[in-house]
């Protein structure tokens, strides 16, 4: 049973400067070759929970105060950024932090670093063959590029790194439905193909859920509430005020939202 | 007309030098935004470590030039190191307040093993590289300054764009925390970056001390022209730096030919002066230059 475990996070703090306490006490796993998904409001703390993962709270100065984070059975809490991507941990981050002044090509090319000197010809044609629109892009400045075709470019650019657990947060921010739903299509096939281990923060509970084995809700830094992906789709409180489908219909008013809390915190 | 193509000659190839050792301020500055008020002192070690293996140690001057590269793109990793490394993550003008420091010791040690004369090289650039061209003598100091100013921008140009190592130092000078998140060294890359601006500085300090004769003080305040330089330039690329260089060195030989010896040496900052009065951020640099 241990050894089908990736990731296990038992019971982390997280606090930036030594005052902001971020996260209080979240605990998670995510098992071997399966999609995990973080649903959580504005500022529930889910990047951060990536950036735990990813060691790249430490440029922020935040750090992990108590908990431990487990990758394949080894401790990682507050290691360095370079040695965790060695490890296979890699984190694609929110907003897509493209290189603005490098092509497409040299963009993937970055994703390589991990592996410097190794050839990686074959791994950039597995990433125009998931992202064909980027074989057009390949010469053009990414500063030039759509947010669609950007999306995709950082997507491959993880993938570039052969990574055991990808960590995407937020892929479908600001995309049109038609790319979000192409995208959400391929991270399925990213994890049935290459049997990538996949962690994916959304908004967009909905298609998240559509592609995710297992999934966590997570509100003011603390998870709320977590089941298999189905069952969770079929939860009422996540239809209400995650995927927009209330049986009602009807617009809840805040004090609704407050009871909603509530009931959370003893679940 | 002759006097004038001279002058253009001597310019240009002025330019390159400046360019080159422009490069390695621009690049410290891309990948950690670290102003490095050292640099004027970079060029001084370079052309003092070239002296020393050459007519001290009394070297063959293609090895002494050989160990000069390998020992000045050393010193730079020695010099990242020790002092700017246990910095990363202070404030900026900590860091900067380091290279002045740096700048001030180097410059001490300088004078303290060499004085305050002005040394020269043994003469070993061979007649043959002095080139005619109709009634114009190009010397053969100036050819020099001309090949190894374009062999390394070329070198370097390729490096940056082709090589692996030159586009991970792009992508940290682009988006810092993009490239920490795919595993690039980031510290690896501001310790190379010193290191290769240790060597270009370098290289163009032993060609302007072939020129001017090698003297700590004036070695140092020739350095300090990369401001200019890049002012002009932009930090972006070999190109603007290139372009910048070329400018302040044409600045710098017509005024000291048709105007004044003695103004030769401000015209660079009168025309920084006046250049960020009329645009604050560089005549072809991109905004950039906002974070200084
Ligand atoms: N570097 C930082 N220093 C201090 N506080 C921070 C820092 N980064 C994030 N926070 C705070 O931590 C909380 C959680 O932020 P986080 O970015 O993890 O939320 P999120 O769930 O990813 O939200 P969103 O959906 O808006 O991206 C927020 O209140 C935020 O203000
Ligand atoms: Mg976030």
């Amino acid at each position: 049973m241990e050894n089908h475990i990736r990731l296990l996070i038992n019971n982390i703090s997280v606090v930036y400067s030594d005052v902001i306490q971020v996260l209080k006490g979240v605990s998670l796993s995510v098992r071997k070759g399966q999609i995990v998904s973080l649903l959580g409001s504005n500022g529930a703390g889910k990047t951060t929970t990536l950036k735990a993962i990813s060691g790249l709270l430490k440029p922020e100065n935040g750090k992990v105060t108590e908990g431990s984070i487990e990758y394949d059975g080894k401790p990682v809490q507050n290691s360095s950024p370079e040695e965790i991507t060695r490890m296979g941990i890699i984190q694609v981050l929110e907003g897509r932090q493209e290189f603005k002044y490098l092509t497409v090509e040299e963009n993937l090319k970055v994703g390589t670093a991990t592996r410097w000197g190794k050839p990686y010809q074959q791994d950039l044609k597995m990433v125009y063959d998931y992202f064909p629109a980027l074989l057009a892009r390949r010469k053009s400045l990414a500063g030039y590029c759509s947010g669609g075709e950007l999306q995709m470019m950082v997507i491959g650019r993880g993938l570039m790194a052969h990574p055991k657990l990808l960590l995407l947060d937020e892929p479908s921010l600001g995309l049109a439905p038609l790319l979000v739903k192409e995208i959400f299509q391929i991270i399925r096939r990213i994890n049935q193909e290459q049997g990538t281990t996949l962690m994916v923060v959304e908004q967009n509970a909905n298609m998240a859920l559509q592609i995710a084995h297992y999934g966590y809700v997570m509100e003011n830094g603390k998870i709320v509430l977590e089941s298999p992906a189905e069952e969770l789709r079929d939860n009422p409180d996540v239809k209400e005020f995650y995927l927009g489908t209330a049986a009602s219909g009807a617009l809840k008013s805040y004090k609704d939202v407050k009871s909603y809390k509530r009931r959370k915190r003893w679940l | 007309m002759e006097f004038f193509l001279q002058l253009l000659i001597n310019g240009v190839s002025l330019g390159f030098l400046y360019a080159l050792s422009a490069l390695g301020f621009v690049m410290i500055f891309k990948s950690s935004s670290v102003l490095n008020l050292a640099h004027g002192e970079l060029l001084a070690i370079g052309a003092f470590l070239f002296l020393l293996l050459s007519a001290w140690a009394g070297l063959p001057i293609v090895v002494a030039f050989v160990l000069t590269l390998v020992g000045t793109f050393s010193l730079g990793f020695v010099v990242e190191r020790l002092f700017l490394r246990p910095l990363i993550g202070e404030n900026l003008i900590e860091v900067i307040m380091m290279t002045l420091g740096l700048g001030i010791m180097f410059k001490g040690l300088l004078l303290f093993i060499f004085g305050g004369d002005i040394h020269s090289y043994p003469r070993f650039l061979p007649e043959s590289l002095t080139l005619q061209l109709g009634n114009v003598q190009i010397p053969s100091v100036n050819v020099a300054a001309f090949i190894v100013g374009i062999l390394f921008l070329i070198v370097f140009g390729f490096f940056f764009k082709y090589s692996n190592q030159g586009i991970y130092m792009r992508s940290v000078a682009d988006n810092q925390p993009a490239a920490l998140s795919l595993g690039v060294h980031v510290r690896r890359v501001f310790a190379l970056s010193w290191a290769i601006a240790f060597l270009v500085a370098a290289m163009s300090g032993i060609v302007l001390g072939i020129i001017n004769g090698i003297n700590v003080h004036e070695l140092s305040a020739i350095g300090l022209k990369v401001f200019p330089v890049v002012i002009l330039g932009g930090l972006d690329s070999i190109g603007g730096a290139i372009l910048g260089g070329v400018i302040i060195g044409l600045l710098e030989t017509f005024t000291g030919g048709y105007i004044s010896t003695s103004l030769r040496e401000v015209v660079p900052y009168i025309a920084l002066v006046i250049i960020l009065m009329v645009k604050p951020y560089g005549l072809f640099g991109l905004v950039e230059i906002e974070r200084v």
